[in-house]
């Protein structure tokens, strides 16, 4: 029994790959076009499908020519909205796919792209592993649909097969495709809850409040990437050949975290990664400048979003 | 261990007001449909019952608690057992169906509710159809369909905004597209040649002639507007005063009322000739009898001739049908009458109308064996007498006749027909009534003969020796017009109400749609679509041989919408359309364009990978690159070289 089956679904797998879920990646973007499209009655479909037999022997037996008029309606009618259920999905292109930040273990925002063909498409379902949205497009239209993907391990996860399918227009028919794009997402590493501190040789508190009792202005620096543009001393940069950047108080209290694979070796890598990880997150909270080197990236010191969200992309590329 | 009476309760998000309105609006309709044949008191509790529950939802949604429903559940089921006696049957089985709707109304909040009440609304809708399937009631269960089937549009997710009008006009499209499979199923499905179950006997009663002539009967017939029947003449129509329909034949008289009896007479002798050939389509009417023009010949297949020529069909005319005749316009019907029946003919019950009887006996002493002249003498009196002819006449006592002929002196054509009768009776002339319809209104338009219930009519038959039984109008003594323009002519003077010209023109051709509907659609039978189908090639059409083509047509019809659904608009862009015929004709040669490739990038490809054909492909490439970005509108003279290129391009393998 269960070898006929596996017989008949690797039949099938070879026969109609778009039926089946084990569609092979295709790149993007995806036609959804009639090889593709498969229709069958829904569940209300078929109980409705029984109702007009009913109604078509009641009508008959009866002789009574109008009540079988309004069952041939009714099924005619039915019939047409099998192909109104092909036409919403026929045309519908799967244009790209973009994905959020998230660590492993919690769920990243896919951001998958669909753009209309020249007619509306309504009542668009999108199944992506038990996520699920739907979605309506006005002709020749974008439209963004985010559905959260659950995560296990950092590095680069694989998307899942997305189902697209529709019962519009009266749910009579459920049609569907199967959808492979070749993307991938990358999943951050998730920090250690708990650790120690970087090890920095002039990094203590009395140091850091004598600093915090100083003028406003304490000093100019070399302008780094990251800078914020109000604090380059801009007269002062005019006589010199570089940006000079004042060093203000509270940036001066907290020294440059120089964050390095090197000091991290008597663990092994996934802790290592976890825990530069926590220390790029606690520096990225203190507003402090970090610096990241890893064995095949060297990421100059900086401090904000974009430089957090590299360095962290980095350590999750990491083999 | 636990046990829980309740059912896991699964959190499905309510339906949207748009949803509900919807549903509302359809079940709306379906009471509406059925309030012809529900008691009033019941419509008007659903209908309040449709409205708190709209209200009450607004307000607060949410199900109706048990407390209410049960005790609703079953005051229904109460309600229509004491006022139908049981919870079957037709009538009974569509008040129960009607109200269970709107009951189950009152529960529904989920996506499945909304599609449960769309189906049985669907079914309701149909039952309406049981009671009446006249043109308007069919058009109105059809447009019923809309709010139903826009219902479940709405339920599903992911809509585009409309208004709530607009939830109707795209229904209303796939209704129509549907429309040409609908009529290919209907003329086809397979009809049963049995029922397979009882069909509904009709208990109401329908307005008709009656097999019994009693005074006051008529009345209600003249004043009915409804079609009784629609006659097309295969040649010309025959004149007015020609347009006498025969259905029932009276003899007995019991001083009060004119009975039907004698059924079991065979079928008299009759001489006939001018022959027209015609074709009844007659209205329900709960009877057998099949009225025809005087004097039918052979009987048509659903019936059989009676003794005095009347038409029975072998079952009652519960729906609407048509068949064809032939009837003689110059005849002589039972020269010879033998004893028996000239008694019956001569019968008078004993105690009635002295005065009536003694009149008659006077013309028999004064003209003897002339019935020529003795029915000259009656009609005379009718003529030159002061009598009226009108619908509301006053009340007759004990001698009915004796009062008409001597005191009242009005009436309408049955207390004309009636005296007339009873005075040939008493000159010893057989004499008998005749009931049927007189007249009618020639449709020009769908060139047809339309007879109302109101040109119902009463005469005599005489028999005279040598020429058997003759027909006498009495009526047409008082009112000839009654005779040559037809019943509406003298009910105009008397009824003013439906009067205008126009207003009547108006009804007439309305007539042509409803006989169209009645012929078409609604006494379709297997024999018409036997006849439908012979012309095609499909002799003695059975169930088998029907589903095929029922098979077959859905197939062609499936076909036809595929290629709807798959019709794409045509590339507008020649340029664009020259560059994907080059993309093709190489992808013939394995070079296909990638998603990602600029045309540049791909030709250069496609030069390098066919050497012999470089020159023309790096042609190809310049000057399509030329008319796409040198020039704001591509010069047509280019763009023509340019399809002619690839017209004339083949890409050939290089042979290694």
């Amino acid at each position: 029994m269960q070898e006929a089956f596996a017989r008949m679904q690797r039949w099938a797998e070879g026969r109609l790959p778009a039926l089946t879920r084990y569609r092979r990646g295709e790149s993007l973007p995806i036609l959804l076009h009639r090889r593709r499209i498969y229709i069958v009655p829904s569940a209300f479909g078929a109980g409705f499908a029984f109702l007009l037999m009913v109604m078509l022997v009641g009508a008959l037996n009866y002789v009574n020519n109008a009540a079988l008029l309004l069952t041939c309606l009714l099924g005619a009618t039915s019939l047409s909205s099998m192909l109104v259920a092909f036409r919403a999905l026929n045309g519908l292109r799967m244009e790209s796919v973009q994905a959020g930040h998230a660590v492993a273990g919690e769920p990243i925002d896919v951001h998958l792209h669909f753009v209309s063909s020249g007619r509306p498409h309504q009542g668009i379902q999108i199944d992506m592993q038990g996520a699920q949205d739907a979605v309506a497009l006005r002709p020749n239209e974008n439209a963004q649909i985010t559905l959260p993907l659950a995560t296990l391990e950092r590095g680069w996860q694989e998307l899942p097969r997305i189902k697209v399918w529709t019962t519009w227009p009266f749910g009579l028919f459920r049609a569907w495709s199967w959808l492979y794009p070749q993307e991938r997402v990358l999943v951050w590493p998730r920090p250690e809850i708990f650790g120690p501190p970087p090890n920095m040789p002039s990094d203590n508190e009395e140091i850091r409040q004598q600093w915090r009792r100083g003028d406003d202005l304490s000093a100019l620096r070399d302008y780094r990437p990251g800078d914020p543009i109000r604090h380059i001393a801009w007269k002062v940069s005019a006589r010199h050949h570089s940006l000079l950047v004042k060093e203000f108080e509270q940036p001066e209290g907290k020294q440059d975290w120089t964050l390095d694979w090197r000091t991290l070796e008597h663990l092994d890598n996934e802790t290592r990664i976890a825990r530069l990880a926590r220390w790029l997150g606690e520096a990225e909270t203190m507003g402090r400048h970090s610096s990241l080197w890893l064995p095949e990236e060297d990421i100059p010191a900086g401090r904000g979003r974009s430089h957090y969200e590299r360095c962290m992309n980095a350590l999750a590329r990491l083999p | 261990m636990k046990f829980t009476l309740r059912r896991p309760v699964r959190t499905e998000a309510p339906v949207s007001t748009r949803v509900f309105d919807l549903l509302c609006l359809a079940i709306a309709v379906v009471v509406a449909l059925h309030a012809s044949h529900l008691p009033i008191w019941l419509t008007i509790v659903l209908a309040l019952l449709l409205g708190w529950r709209r209200w009450r939802r607004l307000e607060q949604p949410g199900r109706a608690p048990a407390y209410v429903k049960l005790p609703l559940l079953g005051l229904l089921a109460v309600a229509i057992v004491t006022s139908y006696g049981s919870l079957f049957g037709r009538e009974a089985g569509a008040a129960l169906a009607v109200g269970l709707l709107v009951l189950k109304l009152l529960e529904s909040e989920s996506s499945r509710d909304a599609r449960v009440i769309v189906a049985f609304t669907c079914f309701t809708l149909m039952t309406a159809l049981l009671f009446d399937q006249s043109l308007v009631i069919t058009f109105v269960v059809a447009l019923g369909l809309l709010p139903a089937m826009a219902a479940l549009r709405a339920l599903e997710p992911a809509r585009l905004p409309v208004s709530f009008k607009g939830e109707f006009r795209p229904v209303l499209v796939t209704l129509g597209l549907s429309l040409p499979l609908t009529l290919f199923a209907f003329v086809v499905v397979p009809r049963l040649s049995s029922p397979l179950w009882g069909a509904p006997q009709s208990s109401q009663a329908r307005s008709g002639l009656s097999d019994d002539l009693a005074p006051g009967d008529f009345s209600n017939l003249l004043n009915d507007d409804r079609p009784a029947m629609r006659v097309s003449f295969e040649d010309r129509p025959p004149p007015n005063s020609s347009r006498y329909f025969r259905a029932y034949v009276m003899w007995g008289y019991d001083g009060r009322r004119w009975s039907h009896a004698a059924t079991r007479r065979r079928t008299v002798d009759m001489e006939a000739r001018n022959v027209i050939r015609y074709q009844v389509s007659l209205e329900p009417s709960g009877q057998s009898v099949l009225p025809a023009l005087d004097m039918p010949l052979s009987a048509p297949s659903i019936g059989r001739l009676a003794g005095d020529r009347e038409m029975q069909a072998f079952r009652p005319i519960n729906d609407s049908t048509t068949y064809a005749m032939q009837a003689a316009l110059v005849y002589r019907l039972e020269p010879n009458l033998d004893d028996r029946w000239r008694r019956a003919a001569l019968q008078l019950p004993q105690g009635f109308n002295p005065r009536t009887l003694a009149l008659g006996r006077t013309w028999r002493q004064k003209h003897g064996d002339d019935v020529n002249a003795i029915v000259r003498e009656a009609l005379t009196m009718f003529h030159n007498g002061v009598f009226r002819y009108t619908l509301s006449p006053a009340p007759l006592g004990h001698d009915a006749m004796d009062d008409f002929l001597f005191s009242t002196r009005e009436g309408f054509c049955e207390h004309y027909a009636s005296a007339f009768t009873v005075l040939m009776r008493a000159a010893g002339i057989p004499t008998r009534i005749v009931t049927g319809y007189q007249g009618g209104y020639w449709n020009d338009l769908g060139n047809y003969l339309l007879v109302r219930q109101s040109d119902a009519h009463a005469w005599s038959e005489v028999w005279i020796a040598g020429r058997g039984w003759v027909r006498i109008d009495p009526t047409a003594a008082v009112r000839p017009d009654r005779v040559d323009l037809g019943a509406s002519a003298v009910a105009d003077s008397q009824s003013q109400w439906f009067g205008s010209a126009w207003l009547r023109d108006a009804r007439n051709h309305w007539d042509v749609v409803n006989r169209w509907w009645n012929q078409g659609v609604v006494g379709f039978s297997a024999l018409r679509q036997r006849g439908l189908l012979s012309p095609l090639g499909i002799r003695d059409a059975d169930a088998e041989k029907l589903g095929l083509l029922l098979a077959i047509g859905c197939v062609v019809f499936a076909t036809l919408g595929l290629l709807w659904a798959l019709w794409r608009q045509r590339e507008t862009d020649p340029l664009r359309a020259a560059m994907m015929r080059l993309e093709h004709k190489l992808a013939g040669v394995d070079l296909v364009r990638r998603h990602s490739e600029g045309p540049q990038h791909y030709l250069t490809r496609a030069a390098r990978a066919l050497p012999h054909q470089r020159d023309k492909l790096e042609g190809l490439m310049r000057s399509y690159l030329d008319l796409r970005y040198a020039h704001d509108e591509p010069p047509p003279e280019l763009l023509r070289a340019f399809r002619q290129a690839v017209r004339e391009f083949r890409p050939r393998r290089v042979v290694k």
